[in-house]
């Protein structure tokens, strides 16, 4: 039981986890990306349509990184080169995603495509209670987990990572020790939002194998509440994504069982449970050291500098 | 030669009147494209918008229809905007709006006509303000960011509604589908023409007014202004901004909350599954467009009436489906945003090496 129940967490989590950890980067630079919800839609269905199109999985999850990529450089237009208003750019995003997915996606939907399939590490997998979970998953699972080591290690070992952090704290400092700011805050939005395509991938590919439009149903917003709650690291979202997880995997559970609590009572708990996290995250935030990057949302121009 | 980008030393009115209609402008063209890729041609289906929007009598009483709810949100989403909050959780608000005028509708029992729509008006504002009052409360106490909450509570209002429409408030006599029971008459506006154009209308041109009023006029709404511009000073004058916070995002919700009652009494006449297909959203694009004035969120909703009558065409002609009007949104504000940039700065073909 807690075998499955586990094993249904890390597969309900790790969309989330993809698109936290997108919206990390996005944020570690300074630039808010409310935009997260509609970059999932556009990597569902670049990824969904790539591998229908081609009959590869690689190619479908590269298409929605690319896809994601380009639509993630219209935000990093606006908000580093144009420094215009983040929070509205961000909207816009999602409305624009919603909206071009929902046209071009039409002639997807009901199609069939092979989705990810589970490969079992010899050994790991026959662990106990965790083994099944984490062991014997799909690829862009076992992806995550590296892509969560390689971010924190990107972000603390090495000298890139260091600029990234330093154009998103203070990027007069960072301009005046030679980063260049419009360079790393473009970079790490584009980059970020091929990362939250590929989360949306994991929808298309990976849990449902089709298109549905509006698949994401609300996880971009809840992987922006999760930054929060992560306090922008990659370790600490993987928590906050399995968290989430865990109460969709539990909330599923129910509705199998055939409680007689309503089906649409029960689909509220993840909702309810982002807010109840982000309100929690946020005061210990305020008491302990915050670690939000002091030039979140602002744009910077050099003349502003004093 | 080098491109040099600097600081306006005026930024002009004409400017800045015409950014925003250029904007429009480009995204209309861009949209064409996106049309194109779908096999449609563009400049048939623009001449399609404004004809079946604008041509006729019953095509402007629909796009009155749908301006009168997105007056409502407009207002909610623009007066939060006065104080730099985001109220983007309209949406939900006009779905709390809606139930809260249907259980009054349903289950009150009051037979007086004026009564009845009163009493209705009033469950819409306090429930739209209390889901809205949530994010305020939690923004006030403990700094707890406003746009995931509101945008959050969308999905939990929405889940909501339909719970109670396949559940306690099911019509017994529906054949099982998921709505309420029909509203008596009591509980409906007036439609006039033999159009579904209702007097939800000239009750959403009123609230414009009067809120307008309020902002101008009262010392409420210069405190919400001065909170707005510069927070700090309105500090030291001894405003209590928390205070300002939870009542403006009460306000705002509950602006956007009394949509829900219009279209509930004007239109629906009962609740039921989709009783907003997006007005939430579309509210942010008219308060950013308005450029929070309440005059002007009339002047834009009424623009965006035009694009959803227009896009619900376009559905049935071509069978594009009614999201595409989000993507054309999205683009409208993209290049709206693009323009603020061209209004502040100024960039400049340099001849030569350029220091700075």
């Amino acid at each position: 039981m807690v075998e499955i129940l586990l094993d249904a967490t890390v597969r309900a989590g790790t969309p989330i986890l993809f698109a936290t950890l997108g919206a990390i980067i996005n944020e570690r630079a300074g630039i808010i990306n409310l935009g997260i919800e509609g970059l999932m839609l556009i990597g569902a269905l670049a990824g969904f349509a790539g591998t229908y199109l081609s009959g590869s999985l690689l190619v479908g999850v590269l298409l929605a990184f690319g896809a994601s990529f380009l639509a993630g450089s219209i935000h990093a237009l606006i908000t580093v080169q144009l420094r215009g208003n983040q929070i509205v750019s961000g909207l816009a995003l999602t409305m624009f995603g919603v909206g071009i997915t929902a046209l071009f996606g039409k002639g997807m939907v009901g199609l069939t495509i092979v989705g990810f399939k589970r490969i079992a590490i010899p050994g790991l997998s026959e662990l106990p209670i965790i083994g099944r979970a984490f062991f014997n998953q799909n690829l862009l699972i076992y992806f995550s987990f590296l892509l969560v080591f390689l971010i924190w290690f990107f972000f603390y070992r090495t000298r890139w990572g260091l600029g990234v952090r330093s154009v998103g704290e203070n990027p007069a400092a960072a301009d005046t020790c030679g980063f260049s700011v419009s360079t790393y805050r473009f970079l790490a939005v584009t980059i970020g939002s091929g990362l939250v395509g590929i989360g949306g991938a994991y929808l298309s590919l990976a849990s449902t194998p089709m298109w549905i439009e509006n698949m994401s149903a609300g996880r971009g917003w809840i992987a922006v509440a999760l930054v929060i709650f992560a306090g922008w690291s990659s370790p600490r979202a993987m928590l906050g994504a399995y968290l989430f997880g865990g109460i969709t995997a539990m909330q599923l559970r129910f509705q199998a069982m055939g409680t007689t609590i309503s089906a649409h009572v029960l689909q509220m708990l993840p909702y309810f449970f982002t807010i109840l996290v982000l309100v929690i995250s946020t005061q210990r935030m305020q008491k302990g050291a915050s670690q939000q990057p002091e030039g979140l949302g602002l744009p910077y121009d050099r003349e502003d500098r004093k | 030669m080098k491109l040099v980008i600097e600081r306006r030393e005026i930024s002009s009115a004409l400017l800045r009147f015409s950014a925003p209609v250029a904007s429009i402008g480009v995204a209309l063209f861009v949209a064409g494209f996106l049309l194109l890729a779908s096999g449609v041609s563009p400049l048939a289906a623009y001449k399609e918008i404004l004809i079946e929007a604008l041509g006729s009598l019953y095509g402007l009483s629909e796009t009155l229809v749908k301006t009168t709810p997105l007056i409502f949100a407009g207002l909610g989403v623009s007066l939060a905007f006065r104080m730099q909050i985001w109220n983007i959780g309209a949406e939900g608000q006009i779905y709390v709006g809606a139930m809260g005028a249907t259980w009054v509708a349903l289950f009150s029992g009051i037979q007086n006509h004026w009564l009845m729509m009163t009493a209705m008006f009033f469950a819409a504002f306090f429930c739209g303000g209390l889901w809205a009052g949530v994010a305020g409360f939690l923004r006030a106490r403990w700094q707890v960011n406003e746009v995931i909450v509101t945008l959050l509570m969308n999905y939990i209002a929405i889940l909501w509604v339909d719970y109670l429409i396949y559940g306690p408030w099911k019509d017994p006599k529906g054949f099982n589908f998921p709505l309420t029971a029909q509203f008596s008459d009591t509980a409906r506006f007036a439609e006039y023409f033999d159009t579904r154009f209702h007097s939800g209308f000239f009750l959403a041109v009123f609230c414009a007014l009067l809120l307008y009023l309020f902002i101008e006029r009262t010392v409420w709404g210069y405190e919400i202004k001065v909170i707005g511009s510069n927070p700090k000073a309105a500090q030291y004058a001894g405003m209590n901004t928390g205070m300002a916070i939870f009542f403006v995002l009460f306000l705002s919700g509950a602006i956007a909350g009394v949509a829900g009652f219009s279209e509930v009494a004007g239109l629906q006449h009962r609740l039921q599954h989709g009783i907003s297909p997006g007005y939430g959203y579309t509210a942010i694009i008219i308060a950013w467009l308005a450029k929070r004035s309440a005059i002007g969120v009339v002047i834009v909703s009424f623009l965006m009436g035009v694009l959803l009558v227009g896009g619900d065409s376009l559905q049935l002609l071509w069978q594009l489906p009614v999201a595409f009007v989000y993507a054309f949104q999205g683009l409208i504000l993209f290049f709206l945003l693009a323009s603020d940039f061209f209004i502040i700065y100024r960039v400049k073909l340099v001849k030569g090496v350029v220091n700075g």
